[in-house]
């Protein structure tokens, strides 16, 4: 198939696997965001693909070529790296152009592509400064019109934005994405950092252990997490251990019963998912599943309430127009929607 | 934080004992040597006080353009050698694994604790034709016979090259371990092999840090007096070889004066050009 595919990829340091097995295709012009906590091995793989480090085992294939032992300088990938590595002996136009200088273009033409690269990140008119001159939100670009100045075939970047602080960091996940659907590029963008892949990424690849957990849409990873590990990290959720009622009808939970619910067959006990904002309270005798809430968080714009159902906590996110009349220490009735409801595998 | 300024004399105080010791030491003695390289010399004797440009007149002779270029010349050899062999060293030593780091470093800082005697006669003994590694190349039947190494012009640059190449590591590594391994790595992304990666970037990054080394194993090697004379012919022999010839066995000793105090001048103008550029390179 044409784009990328990863075959069975680990990488081992000192028999300690950082990656271990990884299977994964990528589609040409596909936004990727590699997701994951520290030390799950994301940035390993994106440095794999990258051909800084060999992999222990697996293949590597772009448009169906094995490029596994090709080394980093053949493959043609554009790569930014979370220290950006700017190069400081060289200006802003000649670090774009750097590239273009190893291949030999012409002192004419290296001034002009650098020129248009820099205009395509809005850094038009910059080249002659040195690169100490300028704020972080400006060297981010200049590392991105760097790496994109061989047209690659693959755009990699390494947690691009953790740099930057919080304001500038969300309009550069909307810059990056815009530019990305422009050039039409492959792209894939390692973060720890869940609402930049939701931003962003066309396909989330949520990592842990070294392993892929989960690859699939943003939507879908946060509407259909396929077990705890992506449940809890993406998102807030609540995590109730749940077992086959006795009538059958739904699930019997800690705090009560959640009618709608099936666990599946062959299995009396699982762990069932439920967003904070698909938790609605309501009056005590309303609802078969109840608790006591033991503490309200009002942050203005939305209020999360803290809810003791048989000593495990849920949490509910509502909005400040349905806040109802409970107080901490009433007894309150929660209505789980069975639609958003979700059974992970254990 | 930031400390107070000294504002009266007593806060000056700490400085007293150096400054002391600086001037009894260095100031006075450096201006005695000052003020007799404008003395007479005595023909056959001694010197005595006057204000004379005799000395520094006898620059001009041929024999001491030789020297000072020969001495300038060799200087120059071993920094370029300890330069252009000790960056690529010093740049795989940073990235290598801490124990193969501490073992190298512990190596070159035991030749540090050498004497340049021990050095010379060790070196004397290694190129000689009776004990030398050519008794070696010949057991491996890569000579017909062993030969003398030395005394010559390549056995004093080994020896120096030898004295000053732990420095040469020494200046280079904090800023070789400073160094953003990912500029390497960018480079090579960007299509750069390797070797040119080091080239177009390394090398240029620390362009300012080179021209400091370089100047520093270039005053080191500057100053050096027994090697030359151990390893080298009378025609080897530097400025500072001269320099003691005059003062000691021809009782010249405002020649010798004036010769020192250019030597000095020499000196402190290169470590000044070496300030300068590590000012421009921390500025940047």
């Amino acid at each position: 198939m044409s784009g990328l595919v990863l075959e069975g990829i680990s990488k081992r340091f000192n028999n300690v696997a950082a990656v271990d097995h990884v299977d994964l295709s990528v589609p040409n012009g596909t936004f990727v965001c590699m997701l994951g906590p520290s030390g799950c091995g994301k940035t390993t793989l994106l440095r794999t693909i990258a051909g800084l480090e060999e992999p222990t085992s697996g293949r590597i294939l772009i448009d169906g070529k094995d490029i596994t032992k090709l080394p980093a300088h053949q493959r043609d990938f554009g790569m930014v790296f979370q220290s950006l590595a700017l190069f400081p002996h060289l200006n802003v136009g000649e670090n774009v152009a750097y590239p273009l200088r190893i291949r030999g273009v012409g002192k004419a033409d290296q001034v002009k592509r650098a020129e248009e690269l820099l205009a395509l990140v809005d850094l038009g008119g910059f080249a002659g400064r040195p690169v100490s001159k300028l704020s972080g939100g400006q060297r981010q670009r200049v590392a991105i019109a760097r790496a994109l100045a061989l047209s690659p075939k693959l755009f990699l970047l390494d947690e691009p934005l953790s740099a930057l602080d919080a304001k500038l960091r969300e309009a550069m996940q909307v810059e990056l994405r815009k530019l990305q659907q422009r050039l039409g590029i492959t792209t894939i963008v390692v973060t720890h950092d869940q609402r930049e892949a939701m931003t962003m990424a066309d396909l989330v690849v949520v990592m842990g252990n070294g392993r892929i957990q989960q690859a699939a849409s943003p939507v879908e990873i946060y509407r259909k997490p396929v077990n705890s590990f992506v449940a809890d990290f993406i998102g807030s959720t609540n995590l109730l251990p749940v077992r086959q009622a006795m009538d059958g009808q739904g699930v019997s939970a800690p705090g009560g019963t959640i009618p709608g619910v099936a666990l599946g067959a062959g299995r009396d006990q699982a762990t069932l998912s439920v967003r904070p904002e698909d938790v609605h309270l309501v009056p005590a005798d309303q609802a078969p599943l109840t608790g006591r809430i033991s503490f309200i968080r009002d942050l203005g714009a939305s209020i999360e309430t803290f809810v003791d159902a048989g000593g495990t906590q849920i949490v509910a996110v509502t909005s400040p127009r349905e806040r109802a009349a409970f107080q901490v220490g009433d007894t309150v009735g929660l209505r789980l929607d069975p639609e958003a409801c979700r059974v992970l595998s254990s | 934080m930031r400390p107070e300024p000294p504002r009266r004399i007593a806060d000056y105080s700490p400085l007293a004992f150096p400054a002391v010791m600086l001037t009894v030491f260095f100031v006075v003695p450096f201006g005695i040597m000052v003020m007799v390289s404008f003395f007479r010399r005595q023909q056959g004797g001694f010197y005595t006080p006057d204000f004379v440009l005799e000395s520094y007149a006898r620059f001009l002779s041929t024999f001491f353009g030789g020297v000072l270029s020969f001495s300038l010349g060799l200087a120059a050899c071993v920094a370029l050698i300890c330069v252009i062999v000790g960056f690529p060293f010093t740049y795989e030593l940073a990235r290598a694994k801490r124990w193969v780091q501490v073992s190298w470093l512990v190596a070159l800082l035991s030749v540090l604790s050498l004497s340049e005697v021990i050095i010379g006669f060790a070196w004397s003994t290694l190129l000689s034709r009776t004990a030398g590694i050519s008794n070696l190349l010949v057991w491996l039947g890569m000579m017909d016979k062993p030969v003398a190494l030395t005394p010559n012009f390549g056995a004093v640059l080994t020896g120096m090259v030898y004295q000053a190449f732990p420095y040469t590591v020494l200046v280079l590594y904090p800023a070789m371990a400073r160094l953003d391994p990912t500029l390497m790595e960018a480079a090579r992304t960007l299509g750069s092999h390797p070797l040119k990666a080091f080239l177009t970037v390394v090398v240029p990054a620390l362009r300012n840090t080179i021209v400091a080394t370089f100047i520093m194993v270039f005053v080191f090697a500057l100053g050096s007096y027994l090697l030359p004379q151990l390893l080298g012919r009378p025609q080897h022999w530097t400025l500072s070889v001269l320099i003691t010839d005059q003062a000691v066995y021809q009782s010249n000793m405002p020649f010798a004066a004036a010769m020192a105090v250019f030597l000095v001048l020499v000196t402190l103008s290169l470590v000044g050009l070496a300030l300068l550029v590590g000012r421009k390179d921390a500025a940047t």
